[in-house]
């Protein structure tokens, strides 16, 4: 990539300041995002509380009355991220996590596949072959703890938000919309597509890592049967 | 030792200080809504400013004390059989029932050693979303027992020992703390500067954003506070892409009616900000119940840090004032 230069520096509020490098979804832009802030988090200023990844841009929360900062937290932010920038970015490899994820595409769990696949004009086991057989990528983290926006779904499973959204998606539930995927948490309500689910936990307070997500993580889905589905479960 | 619910009151949750760090993986900091009153309530009964504590919200709980505790409840104005904003020894078997909130939304009832529940990442504050911290993720309820430190009682004893102008009965004290984030009168003023997407708005839109008294919604909650008042539209239709979001960033959803957020509130969010109230104001914010009503001051960052500075200086003064108490 040539070059990452911020469009502008919105604070948010004064405790918070929001770095914009693009106002659409750019995923080089992403990627690019995503490694600033490993590397801003790296740094481990002891003035920064969280430095959060979004789809076009970076969040910097700080604490505007530390006693190390020498100068205002908002300059000294926009002075860190030029100087990560001036320093170049990690290689998209050199971060790079792969993250597999069972998940069981069986009727029970997935409401919405048999919609889905008239949507796309293939058969349901075509519909889990396009889902499971696509790379994709974390875009971004939010909406719920661990509940990450992942890019890379094949365009003809593209079909838009439900119309009208469910009052409660199970945890687990693997969903599409527009041309992302997601894995939903927590129970929650929900707009989107459900067409399979995963036994695994994804967000996990009392895991050292409590979210099985990261920004910038590349997964992929596994299919799994009932059987394989129930033993991960109770493991 | 512990503490029985009799009776949970409406909201009545663990909170401290919150848990930093997590924002990056979706989870907010969450914590107290209104910290500064929980700081004021810890320190009263000898704690460290960001100890557990609970968060009472408009209508208080019927608590009953296994042994003598220390104990404060500063924030609302609770209509309870204790005095607020002081500390107050409670004997051995006693039952503290606290109703209604005439003034103000939160209080904070902190005890001599805290209360012993869990840490989970860092922080005992209950993350009800996530239904993790606090006791067991949840809102509290009736026959609950509250863990509190083992050596709650002699803690209390040896804290209220300490302290200088008692009262004639023996159980408090003459002084009390002011309860400064509860509002006199309302509509209280909230300092916001102008968030990334004011410029949306055309020129009545954000004369109306700060002429208009909102009145805070009933489903307003930890997450969010819900303003009714003239619907807010955006001149542009261009949806916008998802952003972070902060503590007091105001959000206007498709359907005009903005969204303050709150301790709960989600990471990131898809909806136009028009603006962002000022730290030192989100307190004062979550002090208001649902009813109640606020208008937004226009303001700068500048002013913003002088407003923090202002309520700094005003707490150093107040837990000054309480050390002196405790003849520190």
């Amino acid at each position: 990539m040539a070059k990452l230069a911020p469009l502008g520096a919105v604070p948010l509020g004064d405790c918070a300041v929001y770095v914009e490098f693009s106002k659409t979804l750019d995923l080089e832009v992403n990627s690019a995002v995503q490694r600033l802030a490993t590397m801003v988090h790296g740094r481990a200023l002891p003035w920064v509380r969280d430095v959060v990844p979004a789809l076009g841009g970076l969040a910097i929360h700080f604490d505007p009355d530390h006693k190390s900062l020498t100068t205002d937290a908002l300059t000294a932010a926009l002075n860190t991220v030029s100087e990560c920038l001036k320093e170049g970015l990690p290689k998209v490899d050199a971060v790079l996590r792969t993250i597999e994820v069972p998940v069981c595409y069986e009727p029970e769990f997935a409401p919405d596949l048999a919609e889905v696949a008239a949507f796309a004009k293939v058969s349901t086991e075509e519909a889990v072959a396009l889902h499971a057989g696509a790379d994709y990528r974390v875009l971004m983290i939010g909406f719920a703890p661990g509940h990450a926006y992942m890019g890379g779904l094949n365009p003809k499973l593209s079909l838009p938000r439900r119309s009208s959204p469910r009052a409660i998606v199970p945890a687990g539930s693997v969903a599409i919309a527009n041309d992302q995927t997601v894995v939903y948490p927590y129970a929650i309500s929900g707009g989107w597509s459900i067409i399979g689910r995963t036994p695994l936990t994804v967000f996990d307070a009392d895991r050292q890592e409590p979210s099985l997500f990261a920004a910038g993580d590349r997964v992929r889905f596994k299919p799994i049967s009932r059987a394989d589905f129930q033993k991960l479960v109770s493991r | 030792m512990t503490i029985h619910v009799l009776r949970p009151g409406l909201l009545m949750t663990v909170q401290d200080m919150g848990r930093h760090g997590h924002q990056h993986v979706g989870l907010c900091p969450g914590g107290a809504m209104d910290p500064l009153s929980l700081a004021l309530a810890n320190t009263l009964v000898g704690n460290y400013a960001g100890d557990a504590a609970l968060e009472l919200t408009v209508l208080g709980p019927d608590l009953e004390f296994e042994r003598e505790t220390l104990v404060a409840l500063v924030g609302a104005e609770f209509e309870a059989d204790i005095p607020l904003n002081r500390p107050v020894l409670v004997p051995r078997g006693a039952q503290v029932s606290i109703s209604r909130a005439g003034r103000g939304a939160r209080g904070y009832l902190a005890v001599a050693g805290g209360f012993n529940v869990d840490e989970v990442l860092g922080s005992r504050s209950t993350y009800l979303p996530g239904e993790f911290g606090g006791l067991e993720g949840r809102v509290l309820k009736r026959g609950d027992r509250l863990p509190l430190a083992e050596d709650a009682t002699n803690l209390s004893r040896e804290r209220f020992a300490a302290l200088k102008n008692k009262d004639k009965r023996g159980t408090s004290v003459k002084w009390h703390v002011p309860a400064f984030t509860v509002p006199d009168r309302e509509p209280i003023v909230l300092h916001a500067i102008e968030g990334e997407h004011f410029a949306d708005f055309d020129a009545n839109m954000q004369r109306v954003f700060f002429d208009t008294v909102w009145r805070v919604t009933s489903d307003s909650n930890r997450m969010g506070y819900r303003l009714a008042g003239p619907p807010l539209t955006r001149s542009k239709t261009e949806e916008i892409l998802s952003g972070p979001t902060c503590l007091g960033s105001v959000q206007v959803p498709a359907n005009g009616v903005p969204i303050a957020l709150m301790a709960d509130h989600q990471t990131t969010g898809g909806y136009p900000r028009i603006a962002e109230i000022a730290s030192a104001d989100v307190p004062r914010l979550a002090q208001i119940a649902p009813g109640g009503t606020v208008h937004f001051a226009r303001t700068t960052l500048d002013l913003a840090a002088q407003l923090r500075k202002d309520a700094r200086t005003r707490m150093e003064n107040i837990m000054r004032g309480i050390a002196w108490e405790y003849g520190k």
